[in-house]
């Protein structure tokens, strides 16, 4: 429609239709729509369309003997989806262990993220000799691409000779035996500590920025009030930063709960049963049983879950805000 | 006014640009086809110790392919751990190789997605036909009543590798013949930092190869006739149960080896650190470690009555790597002349030196360079003590199911967990009902 507008020759309209719009305008209001139409297509194309064929997989019995060809998978209607909720049988028991594993290491690794990196940044609040310094420091872990990252882990977490139990066992002799943080029940801290350490940068960047505009005179007038470090962080610092607190969590939530590379790298396609994140958890239902139907069936539920708990998140805290701001 | 003209021309230009290419994904047919004779790609399985050691291998033989047919062979080596799942991945897309290899036990379950070109008479007469190929291999190339869904490229065997100088040290004169003499050696090895065994405790394919031979062993088999999972029949129990319990009861196998994946076995057992070790074709590897083939000694694996043989005295899977034909190929005839190629006597004589691997062929068998004392255990193996692992449609699937159910196992015993019967069934049983719904 908007490109025959375009290519319309501009006309002077006739008096006395007035409501009528005139060429001219439909081509003003159009041009800008119609520069929009690339990035539209491109979001479709990007975006929505391996979501909707996804949603559309998870509906069909996409089994090894159909998935040379899709359209022959027969519909299974929400079969797939019986089957990831049925929390008494084995599939569903297991999808149920890896969503809670999930929750309890996306809680951890949030919170710590947040704390040490706000702590961070408000420690770097202050100008010092070697601050530049220290904050490029500190973004190294953010900024290093995650496999050689994680990689390195994996080798200072090693049984054998790893770093990890060289220092806390042969120097520290905090154990009785070098411990296993690769396999076993340990591999859930194991996984929080490359999380938080991979994840705490962000936090501190953005927290970082967000101090940036707290007006100076506020803590000098706080000082001069008789407040203290812990005060001012308490009553100036915290509630200024609450806005971008508020994108910050959902944010880093957003990013843990979905997590493939990190327990991919560290504990390969099988994960230790401890730290069975849900992401790899689906990826590797989907590969043991070649059934990616039921796969795309458990992401289809996965999206659902993180849509509900950003939603309420946000209308719990900008009701919060703007209930603050009223008062 | 112009400038704006411009921009919106621009925008719809890139718009239909944008859906077009959307629409059109490369030019994927789905019988084969001729349309492009010139070149072909060709995913290769890593068999040497590394990617680049594959490459500098395969690459002069694909040049001397191109030499002879004027057909460009791209390579790709791709890593066991991404294999199955990259096959996968072009299954689905149709967008693959022309040319790959497979893990022979795979034959059935890509069989069964109708990806891989059918060995029909016709086609296997283009290659010198069937009576070509030893018959063993040939029993791992797909579901039995069906035509192959690949043809053998090369055969190994495991057999027990063990140190020389280690056994002589420790006073023991001779191989082991069976599990109890196995342990009673691996005891007398298993001190001062050193120990008897070595396992690859986290990897689902090796924990798998040997499961099926000790469930064996014990009369186990892990699906029925009629080709159904059955995982925890008392004889699969108590075959898995011997494995783990090489770690967990007899003591001699490093814990540290339950979370071994990378193949680090073989360097412990080329820098002695471990003493024996059970491997397929594993000369290649050894040498590239820095090994020499006088340290160690090449012994059958051992069985429980002491002498391989069939039904209970099996002592090795039919291991080996099949060379398999893309359906959506867009080069047919041309994949075939390099799957003719890549089976002929003089090629399989260089590539099976290369790897330490049997020739499949018969002809290419019979070379003298097949006759050393290592080759001639994984022969014999292959001939009298071998047995192909299911080929049926699921195979697949229960590699990663038992596979990984063996390194949480693994994973008990390192943890100093009891494992027992019942601990072995629960395991097992948890994996059977991964396996997809009949």
């Amino acid at each position: 429609m908007t490109t025959t507008a375009v290519r319309e020759p501009v006309r002077p309209a006739p008096p006395g239709a007035p409501r009528r719009p005139r060429p001219g305008r439909v081509r003003r209001i159009g041009l800008p729509y119609l520069l929009l139409l690339p990035a539209l297509l491109l979001e479709l194309l990007v975006h929505l369309v391996p979501m909707v064929i996804g949603i559309v997989m998870s509906f069909k019995e996409l089994t090894q003997f159909y998935i040379r060809d899709w359209g022959t998978a027969p519909w299974t209607g929400l079969g797939n989806y019986q089957v990831s909720v049925d929390f008494s049988a084995p599939v569903g028991e297991a999808l149920l262990h890896s969503f809670l594993v999930t929750v309890a290491f996306t809680l951890l690794s949030v919170g710590l993220c947040w704390l040490v990196g706000t702590a961070a940044a408000i420690c770097m609040q202050d100008t010092f000799r070697g601050r530049g310094l220290l904050r490029a420091l500190f973004l190294v872990p953010y900024a290093l691409p995650v496999y050689a990252a994680v990689i390195t882990w994996v080798f200072m977490f090693q049984h054998d000779n790893g770093l990890v139990n060289h220092v806390l066992h042969d120097q520290l002799h905090l154990t009785d035996k070098p411990s296993f943080w690769l396999i076993g029940d340990n591999s859930f801290w194991a996984l929080l500590t490359v999380s938080v350490w991979k994840g705490w940068p962000f936090a501190f960047l953005i927290v970082m920025a967000g101090l940036q505009n707290i007006p100076r005179d506020l803590y000098e007038a706080a000082a001069l009030d008789g407040a203290g470090v812990w005060q001012q962080i308490r009553r100036i610092t915290l509630p200024s930063l609450r806005p971008v607190n508020q994108v910050l969590v959902l944010v880093l939530f957003l990013w843990t709960f979905n997590d493939f590379n990190t327990p991919y790298v560290l504990f390969g396609r099988a994960a230790p049963e401890a730290a069975d994140l849900i992401s790899v958890h689906i990826y590797q239902a989907s590969f043991v049983t070649w059934n990616f139907g039921t796969g795309s069936a458990m992401s289809v539920l996965l999206l659902l879950f993180l849509l509900v708990v950003t939603g309420v998140y946000l209308v719990l805290t900008s009701r919060g805000r703007r209930a603050a701001s009223d008062a | 006014m112009r400038s704006v003209r411009a921009a919106a021309v621009g925008a719809v230009t890139l718009s239909l640009a944008l859906a077009a290419s959307a629409c059109g994904g490369g030019s994927a047919t789905n019988g084969g086809s001729d349309d492009s004779p010139k070149t072909l790609t060709y995913w290769a399985s890593n068999q040497g110790a590394s990617v680049e050691v594959d490459k500098k291998v395969l690459r002069p033989e694909l040049d001397k392919f191109e030499k002879r047919t004027g057909i460009r062979v791209e390579l790709e080596v791709v890593p066991w751990s991404d294999l199955l799942n990259r096959i996968l991945t072009a299954t689905t897309s149709g967008q693959g190789p022309d040319v790959l290899n497979i893990g022979n036990t795979w034959s059935a379950s890509l069989q069964a997605t109708g990806a891989l070109l059918p060995w029909d008479a016709k086609n296997l007469a283009a290659i010198g036909g069937k009576d070509r190929f030893v018959d063993s291999a040939l029993g791992s190339t797909g579901a039995r009543g069906q035509d192959p869904a690949a043809v053998p490229l090369y055969s190994m065997a495991y057999a027990l590798y063990y140190n020389k100088k280690m056994f002589a040290d420790a006073g023991i004169a001779k191989p082991p013949a069976t599990w109890a003499e196995l342990v009673a050696d691996g005891r007398k090895l298993s001190k001062d930092g050193k120990w008897g065994l070595g396992a690859e405790g986290a990897n689902p394919s090796e924990n798998i190869h040997h499961a099926f031979v000790f469930a064996k062993q014990h009369g186990g088999d892990f699906f029925t006739a009629d080709g159904k999972a059955d995982f925890t029949n008392d004889g699969a129990v108590a075959g898995v149960k011997q494995y783990v319990d090489l770690m967990a009861k007899d003591r001699i196998i490093a814990p540290g080896n339950a979370e071994y994946a990378q193949n680090q076995s073989v360097s412990d057992f080329a820098k002695g650190r471990t003493a024996m070790l059970l491997w397929q074709s594993a000369s290649a590897n050894l040498k590239s470690q820095g090994m020499s083939e006088d340290a160690y000694g090449i012994a059958p694996v051992p069985v429980r009555s002491g002498t391989p043989g069939t039904g209970e005295n099996v002592n090795s899977m039919v291991a080996g790597i099949n060379l398999a034909v893309f359906k959506n190929t867009d080069n047919l005839s041309g994949a075939k002349q390099f799957v003719k190629f890549m089976t002929s006597d003089a090629e399989q004589k260089i590539l099976n030196t290369a790897y330490s691997s049997i020739p499949p062929v018969k002809s290419a068998q019979a070379d003298a360079a097949f006759n050393t004392p290592a080759n001639a255990v994984l022969k014999d193996t292959l001939a009298s003590s071998a047995a192909a692992l299911p080929q049926v449609a699921d195979e697949s699937q229960f590699e990663t199911a038992v596979g990984t159910a063996i390194k949480g196992l693994f994973a008990d015993a390192a943890a100093g967990r009891p494992v027992t019967t019942e601990s072995v069934r629960t395991a097992l049983e948890k994996a059977r009902q991964q396996m997809p719904a009949k």
